[in-house]
């Protein structure tokens, strides 16, 4: 089928930072091209070792490009400030790693909910995440803060929490939305209880209903090979893909009266508020305040 | 070549076309696409549809779509009774579509708001039928009722429906053809050789899915060679139609709105039915399933009943005017009708009395919606059921339940003897796990429930229901072996409690601001249904807990016997029937 793309023209979305490619996977003077918002752009790593990027309809205009945390990040228009922080990451004795950037046929924000429910992991995820009978998810708290969601004290019953895992254990995650197309999580590390290991999930969007999953990880496992890191966050996100290629609408619905929601999607709730006071239109069906007719399936990029 | 078929050649637009024929039936798939186990999955109108039979045949047809989180009922699961969503785990009846699990929450009943969209659905000539908005029945085809109609392959093209129809008359069918419409998306082809009814299921604007059955079933000896060569007939149509159709610039697709749902509160809760009697139900049989004993099935005077969840109770409005409380032994997604067993008290007041000796098969009964007051978690480990006498009602449902999930248990079933066991075919049913205590004295009985009770493992729970003295001994055994307060359960008849209504005091009531006085010989439900708060209520004397509000200040004199110690002693929530306050003032979360 062939598809024509709409190119986003939502503000807010076109003045974020957006991930495009792990820069260890580029090679030098070697111009690849994707799809971001709906454009098409190129970008590469030059000689001198500084990244660049353009759109294809106007390739002589240099796009702001920023390298962080392993990747290259690229914003369409005018950026507020840099790519958010991740304090974790910054220590000097971590392993830092792409785990793998996966094509998934949904919008970003569906694939940051999915992140940050814990209700899936006996379902989805069973046996490493997860198991059943364990299914109940108790309370926990989220809060926004510096206009991020933040939900801590988020208490789960895993069998296999991590690669470097043996035998079950109830984990403890703190999980960060600091954009509303990236989210990660921290739990203290199995090498070094009172340290953090971060898993991210920082998502191109290509389109409204087609993204690119980067997986990030930061972690202190001296032990395990990336090979054996990166398959488990690959094992990982291949469960969650289909469950995510399964959603009716693709795009999130903001309007509350779509879908329902439990006490254990609290930051699902919390993010979708969150993205309606953003006023951010790309990837979600904007929630109508004053409607009292039938909501609809939206917009569609045909 | 002939065609004698007329049409209406003016253009409709997509929209009103989708308005025209939201009001008919269309075929969405043959009969045995939805075999047992299976969930299918249709479209119609541009509209994702998950079809699925229950055990008992019962063809489901639902929006294909999650409440919870959207993703696609059709990879979920049908277990039989209920559909699991692959996501959450969140389990729906089947015919109600309601939920009744929603595993995050164990122990909590699911809102009744919380219920999938359904169509109606139909089978006929081997195919199965909805309609989007219409009523009735599929449409009864004369040359098929005529015949013995005998369903062919059914196929999908990459065309508009009415392309179709427009060039069915190229169907090679051996000879000349004459199509005839029936009626929209449905002809009658005839040829020397055949008569064929197709039906064209519009799927979307661009795709169709054409279901032919022929008028004459061919003899058994011939059925092969018939079906083959329709099929070669029907794929050479499909051919020539979609060459034509791919010359054709692309339809846009439908798009079917979403329906809005209730809102929820996070709690899950939804407040309960305020209407006591709201269903009328028709007894359906009544029959003797133990000495003593009469079981009641019920059925809908209309529509469906509501959705039941394992350890519902309903309100029985009686002939004679008086209201009793029965437990339904409905598993859960067991829908088509509710069962409650009656044990005739010798001391009866009327209520059991009446039941058994003045209803009869054919009576027309008024009864609540199912209260869900004593609610079952499906992520023990192990769970133990402990019934004495008709307290079987509520934990058969719960065994039951349990069986058919796969989950761990014992029925501990405690009777007078084998002839006093109520349901005897489905405790047989239930095989190694339903275990019988029959004639035991009270001693025998609490020698007995010790050693049920003996060891607490963790995620193991306990549900009991029986006489009060079997519960007192139950749940004063549990906490001495160490079973938290949080993994014991129980349900009692009745409160046998002698209730204190001398005390006179003030109720304030946080939400409305108001305050009111409870004078001696009243009940706070009763002053509150004064001040025009619509309570729900249902047993009246502190036994089902269908009355129960918070209590954000005060100390409530509890009378009860349906909070657990831990919550009387927290004095965070009052059942509202019976008891009072201590101290002069309560206010209330309401
Ligand atoms: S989406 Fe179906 S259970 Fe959550
Ligand atoms: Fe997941």
């Amino acid at each position: 089928m062939t598809t024509t793309v709409e190119e986003c023209t939502d503000p807010v979305a076109l003045s974020l930072w957006h991930p495009v490619v792990a820069v260890a996977e580029l090679n030098p003077q070697e111009i690849q091209t994707t799809l971001l918002l709906g454009y098409q752009i190129s970008y590469g790593l030059r000689n001198d070792g500084s990244l660049g990027a353009a759109r294809q309809d106007q390739p002589r205009v240099e796009l702001p490009v920023r390298s962080r945390y392993g990747y290259l990040w690229v914003c369409l228009g005018e950026p507020r400030g840099d790519v958010f922080d991740i304090p974790e990451a910054e220590e000097a004795d971590r392993r830092t790693l792409n785990a793998a950037s996966i094509m998934v046929n949904t919008s970003a924000p569906r694939a940051v909910e999915n992140f940050l429910d814990m209700g899936h992991f006996p379902f989805v995820h069973g046996g490493f995440l997860g198991v059943e009978p364990h299914t109940e998810v108790v309370d926990y708290e989220v809060t926004i803060e510096n206009s991020e969601v933040w939900a801590r004290q988020c208490l789960f019953y895993q069998p296999q929490a991590a690669a470097s895992a043996s035998g079950g254990q109830i984990s403890e995650y703190t999980y960060r939305v600091p954009h509303p197309y990236c989210v990660m999580l921290t739990k203290s590390s199995p090498t070094d209880p009172s340290r953090q290991d971060v898993i991210g999930l920082f998502i191109q969007v290509m389109t409204q209903e087609r993204i690119r999953a980067h997986n990030f990880l930061s972690v202190l496992d001296e032990d395990s090979s990336d090979t054996v890191l990166k398959r488990f966050q690959q094992i990982i996100f291949s469960q969650d893909k289909p469950i995510l290629e399964n959603q009716y609408p693709k795009l999130l619905p903001l309007d509350p009266r779509v879908e329902v929601p439990i006490r254990a999607d609290k930051s699902a709730i919390a993010y979708r508020r969150w993205l309606s006071e953003l006023g951010l239109t790309y990837s979600v069906i904007p929630g109508d305040q004053n409607s009292t007719g039938q909501a609809t399936t939206g917009q569609r990029s045909l | 070549m002939s065609q004698n078929h007329t049409r209406d050649e003016s253009k409709t637009t997509a929209t009103n076309e989708v308005e025209d024929l939201s009001l008919r039936w269309f075929p969405i798939g043959r009969s045995d696409d939805a075999a047992h186990r299976h969930v299918h999955h249709a479209k119609l109108l541009g509209r994702e549809l998950a079809v699925w039979r229950a055990d008992d045949d019962y063809l489901n047809v639902w929006e294909n779509r999650c409440l919870h989180r959207g993703v696609r009922l059709s990879i979920g699961h049908n277990d039989g009774t209920e559909l699991k969503c692959i996501y959450h785990g969140w389990r729906y009846a089947s015919r109600t579509a309601g939920c009744t699990y929603i595993p995050a929450h164990p122990a909590d009943a699911p809102a009744r708001t919380i219920c999938n969209r359904t169509f109606p659905a139909g089978e006929r000539y081997g195919l199965m039928w909805t309609t989007e908005q219409g009523e009735g029945s599929p449409p009864e085809i004369p040359a098929l009722e005529a015949g013995s109609p005998f369903a062919l392959r059914s196929l999908p093209f990459d065309a508009p429906a009415a392309l179709i129809e427009e060039h069915l008359d190229q169907y090679q069918s051996g000879g000349e053809v004459t199509v005839t419409e029936l009626g929209p998306h449905n002809l009658l082809l005839t040829s020397d050789q055949a008569s064929i009814v197709f039906f064209i299921q519009p799927v979307d604007s661009g795709e169709s899915v054409v279901h032919s059955v022929l008028t004459t079933a061919p003899n058994p000896q011939n059925e092969l060679v018939v079906l083959h060569h329709h099929a070669r007939a029907l794929t050479a149509l499909r051919d020539r139609i979609e060459t034509v159709a791919s010359r054709l610039p692309e339809p846009t697709p439908l798009e079917p709105a979403l329906e809005q749902i209730e809102p929820t509160d996070l709690d899950g809760q939804t407040p309960p039915s305020r209407d006591e009697a709201e269903l009328r139900v028709t007894v359906a049989r009544k029959w003797e399933t133990g000495e003593g004993i009469k079981a009641f099935e019920l059925v809908p005077l209309t529509g469906q009943l509501p959705t039941v969840q394992p350890g519902a109770h309903i309100d029985v409005h009686l002939p004679n005017g008086l209201v009793r409380q029965y437990s339904l032994t409905n598993r859960a997604g067991e829908q088509e009708h509710y069962v409650i067993g009656v044990k005739l008290e010798p001391d009866s007041r009327g209520g059991s009395a009446c039941l058994h000796e003045s209803v009869r098969e054919g009576d027309v009964l008024a009864i609540s919606a199912p209260r869900h007051n004593f609610s079952l978690r499906r992520d023990a480990l192990d769970t133990i059921l402990i019934a004495g006498g008709i307290g079987i009602t509520p934990l058969l449902s719960m065994a039951e339940t349990l069986s058919q999930g796969g989950h761990p248990f014992t029925l501990h079933y405690f009777a007078q003897s084998s002839s006093h066991l109520a349901f005897p075919d489905r405790l047989e049913e239930l095989g190694d796990a339903c275990r019988t205590h029959l004639g035991l004295s009270p001693e025998q009985t609490g020698d007995q429930l010790k050693d049920i009770l003996d060891s607490y493992t963790t995620s193991q729970h306990v549900y009991i229901c029986g006489p009060g003295p079997m519960l007192d001994a139950a749940r004063d055994l549990a906490e001495g072996h160490r079973w938290p307060e949080s993994a014991v359960h129980f349900e009692y008849f009745k409160n046998t409690t002698e209730v204190d209504k001398s005390a006179e005091f003030t109720i304030s009531l946080a939400r409305s601001g108001v305050t009111t006085t409870v004078g001696a010989g009243q009940s706070i439900l009763k002053v509150l249904r004064d001040q025009g708060i619509a309570m729900p209520s249902s047993c009246e004397q502190g036994a089902c807990g269908t009355c129960v509000v918070g209590v954000i200040k005060g100390e409530p004199l509890h009378q009860d016997v349906y909070l657990k110690p831990g919550e009387r002693a927290s004095g965070e929530r009052i059942v509202t029937c019976v008891s009072r306050s201590l101290s002069d003032e309560l206010i209330l979360d309401i």
